[in-house]
């Protein structure tokens, strides 16, 4: 745990009497210290990737073609080269090539062009795109790339906020009244969530798309887009009922199952016992003495499921036609355009880590042994 | 003989026991499938085209809907010549020359017109090709020209696409205006089929002694079999049968692979200690942050799309997963428990105590795991398939679900095309989820009680 490289300082100093700058002092440490080990990862993680993208040269393909076209367009719009026989003029193009792929580093051993590669996929430097292009018409990888965030975050975030909140709400319901039916029925759901959302999706989309007309295929607004602005948020709304549904039902069961469970095994701590045999009220209990100690797991629960959840929304997005990073990929698969496939798997990872060094930083908020840098965990 | 303990608590389980029924299932139908389908058969004929499939409708639904419709959906109707079952009438007009006429009939009682018509002649000459005309019909009588065509060696004419009979019919398409009952097929009208008897005459002539004229008649149907059939005419009841044992041998050895890798590295982790244990910590959390299924996607877009390397990379992306973390800290308590001191005593080697000792003791633990696993997987490659990269040669439910995704089934109304896989990767994650999750209640008894 990062929390035992802070725990020097703090056996010194007395342990109440929290001042407010100490304890964003140490934050800002544990943060620091995080973001390092993060940024480490995250640099071996899409290291890795561009290994795997480049085992067989791909990128290496794919840079010499762009300097060929490039050259080729300079040679082309140059009226004193076209004098030229044409054999002399291919021997300047080639060496032209040659020149600017030493500029590059192209001929460079691989190991030094694969630190090249990783450096220009951290900076997000990814190359221009063969087919795809963005809205505005760039073919900048990185572009066509960013313009998709928003509806992959939108939906995802929509989908995952009030799926997390609802199980956990349902479930801190159901372990006051467990071994109800409502318990029972649950218990006995909580093998659904095996099924992924985009095969929840499939059901929903032939449900309420096919058969009773009701709900839209898929896509992010009607076409073409509404006018108004309200008139666009409600067509964005009701086409993100069917997406935002099937993540919820992928994980609702199973959700509230585990919190329930988790729930369950707290409250029947002595802590708890005597909080009852003090007599204070249910809700009391159940925000200070359940659901207080309980915060940093579920922080975890919730970074992991995120996780997945970037992964999960590739095929989600591509079985709604949501215009997110998700159907990009596939996408771009299916014209086999590699920059924005390297690309795209690029920043997943770079998401993902972004994603985990945010809740970390929430995890330190919450986490008192952190705040206050209590002793090492065993 | 006494069964073992976890499995008669198993069946204490209402769900599980059903769980336990469907996993049986899946199980025979997989042995069936692979004894009666050799593996290169069954890719044979997935990969076929229509040499082998020419006969079958394309998007039938399957004829169990008759059930449900009335018996209002028809089948498909094929009469060849060759079978000797039609009156052949060979005439011979000068020596060289002779008619050959054959006479098509046949019953058509249902409600719903064809999906097509195709007729597939054949002859044998050495120089002169035969000449056929083809004359339809309706069981009242009416006389409608087919038009006519010289024969080659293989000749087939589509009278569903012929855009001059559509022409006199209405503009309806062929297989509707020759099935439909005089009156209905008038713009404006919703054409009815007219039931009963109907005849093709082919009026053929050979110009050589020995030629020979012979014709196939396939009123395609729309409904074929146990499956129906998809886009390319194929029977999907064969990529259903495959899909089984496929489905159910990669979940099974990636969840093998996956989780006796991670379980030996996080003993052996545990049980050394030191830089060893940090590093396996490290790459766990490397590995944690590694996007899989993009990774995947990368390795099937630009190397191989076998499912059998798919499925290698799989597991070597699983060796480091989170429950390294997981088995970690159990083995760290069974590290301290005196018998491993004892055998650390009389001197066992590491691999012994690892392998021997820390591991059997908490591998009931992995049991749960390693059955809700395997569904993860399952619909991995599922996904994998949805996305256009299954394995370009067998067929799985994957790849089911892509051709009718691709080819915009729920859009068209083909469900039967999309439910039949879905329905059999639902029934194998549910059935191997719910053995998990009770499982899972027999070895962690602390959740038993809550």
């Amino acid at each position: 745990m990062a929390s035992g490289a802070l725990t020097e300082q703090t056996l010194a100093r007395p342990r109440l009497g929290i001042r407010v700058p100490d304890t964003v002092a140490r934050l800002g440490k544990y943060v620091i210290f995080r973001g390092t080990a993060l940024f480490l990862t995250v640099v071996i993680g899409v290291y890795l990737t561009v290994l795997i993208a480049n085992m067989g040269g791909y990128l290496d393909t794919i840079r010499i073609a762009q300097i060929r076209e490039q050259v080729g367009a300079i040679v082309l719009n140059d009226a004193t080269l076209q004098t030229l026989p044409p054999s002399e003029l291919r021997k300047y193009i080639d060496d032209l090539v040659v020149l600017e792929m030493q500029r590059l580093r192209l001929d460079q051993p691989f190991f030094v062009r694969s630190v090249d590669y990783l450096v220009d996929a951290l900076t997000l430097n990814l190359g221009r795109a063969e087919h795809l292009t963005s809205n505005s018409g760039s073919k900048l990888v990185r572009l066509i790339l960013l313009e998709r965030i928003p509806a992959t975050l939108l939906l995802s975030a929509t989908a995952n906020l009030s799926l997390f909140f609802t199980a956990i709400f349902i479930a801190l319901y159901l372990s006051r009244h467990y071994g109800s039916w409502f318990d029972r029925l649950i218990i006995a759901m909580a093998p659904a969530s095996t099924v992924p959302a985009w095969f929840y999706g499939i059901f929903l989309i032939l449900i309420f798309a096919s058969l009773l007309h009701i709900l839209p295929f898929g896509g992010m607004v009607a076409t073409p887009p509404p006018e108004t602005t309200g008139e666009y948020l409600l067509s964005l709304l009701r086409h993100m009922i069917l997406p935002v549904s099937a993540i919820i039902l992928h994980g609702i069961f199973v959700g509230i199952y585990q919190w329930r469970t988790f729930f369950l095994i707290y409250s029947s701590e002595d802590y708890v016992e005597m909080a009852k045999a003090k007599g204070l009220t249910a809700r009391t209990i159940e925000r200070r003495y359940i659901l207080r100690p309980t915060l940093p797991p579920i922080v975890t629960a919730f970074s992991l499921m995120l996780i997945y959840i970037w992964q999960g929304a590739i095929i989600l997005e591509t079985v709604f036609s949501w215009p997110g990073v998700g159907r990009l990929l596939y996408q771009a698969i299916s014209i086999f355009d590699v920059p924005v496939i390297v690309g795209n798997v690029v920043l997943i990872a770079y998401l993902l880590v972004t994603t985990v060094f945010l809740l970390d930083i929430v995890y330190a908020i919450l986490d008192p042994r952190v705040k206050i840098g209590g002793e090492r965990r065993v | 003989m006494k069964l073992p303990d976890p499995i008669v608590q198993l069946t204490h389980y209402r769900s599980a026991v059903l769980g336990l029924f469907i996993i049986g299932a899946l199980i025979v139908l997989s042995i069936v499938t692979v004894l009666v389908i050799p593996y290169d058969e069954a890719i044979a004929r997935w990969r076929a085209g229509e040499e082998l499939w020419g006969d079958y409708p394309r998007n039938a639904v399957p004829e169990w809907f008759n059930l449900f419709a009335g018996n209002s959906l028809p089948t498909t109707i094929i009469i060849n010549s060759k079978d000797g079952k039609i009156p052949k009438d060979i005439q011979k007009v000068t020596d060289e020359m002779s008619t050959s006429d054959m006479k098509f009939t046949f019953d058509y009682p249902w409600d719903r017109f064809p999906s097509e018509i195709n007729l597939f002649l054949t002859a044998k000459f050495a120089q002169k090709k035969p000449q056929a005309t083809m004359i339809w019909k309706t069981p009242d009588g009416r006389q409608i020209q087919l038009g006519d065509t010289t024969v080659g060696i293989v000749e087939r004419f589509a009278i569903s696409t012929d855009q001059r009979l559509s022409l006199k019919l209405e503009g309806r398409a062929p297989e509707v205006g020759l099935f439909a009952q005089p009156g209905t097929i008038e713009k404006g009208k919703t054409p009815v089929v007219q039931k009963g008897r109907y005849e093709l005459i082919i009026e053929g002539l050979t110009f050589e002694k020995d030629s020979t004229l012979d014709a196939k008649l396939v009123i395609y149907g729309q409904a074929y079999g146990l499956a129906g059939t998809d886009h390319r005419r194929r029977d999907l009841l064969l990529a259903m049968l495959w899909g089984t044992p496929i489905a159910l041998a990669f979940g099974f050895l990636a969840a093998v692979g996956s989780t006796l890798t991670t379980f030996s590295i996080a003993a052996i982790g545990a049980w050394l200690g030191g830089w060893v244990d940090q590093l396996i910590q490290r790459l766990t959390e490397i590995n944690s942050v590694l996007p899989t299924l993009p990774i995947l996607i990368l390795i099937g877009t630009f190397y191989t799309r076998n499912i059998w390397v798919i499925l290698g990379v799989v597991i070597a992306l699983g060796i480091f997963s989170l429950g390294i973390k997981t088995y970690r800290s159990m083995f760290l308590q069974v590290k301290e428990m005196p018998y491993i001191e004892a055998a650390h005593a009389y001197g066992a080697s590491n691999l012994r105590i690892v392998f021997r000792y820390m591991m059997p003791k908490i591998a009931p633990v992995l049991i749960p795991t390693f059955v809700t696993l395997i569904p993860n997987f399952v619909f991995l490659e599922a996904s994998l398939s949805v996305l256009g990269l299954g394995d370009p040669l067998l067929p799985t439910w994957g790849k089911v679900l892509n051709d009718a995704y691709t080819n915009g089934a729920l859009y068209k109304g083909f469900y039967y095309w999309v439910l039949e896989p879905a329905v059999l990767l639902m029934l194998t994650g549910l059935g191997f989820a719910v053995v998990g999750f009770a499982l899972d209640r027999i070895f962690n008894p602390r959740l038993r009680e809550v």
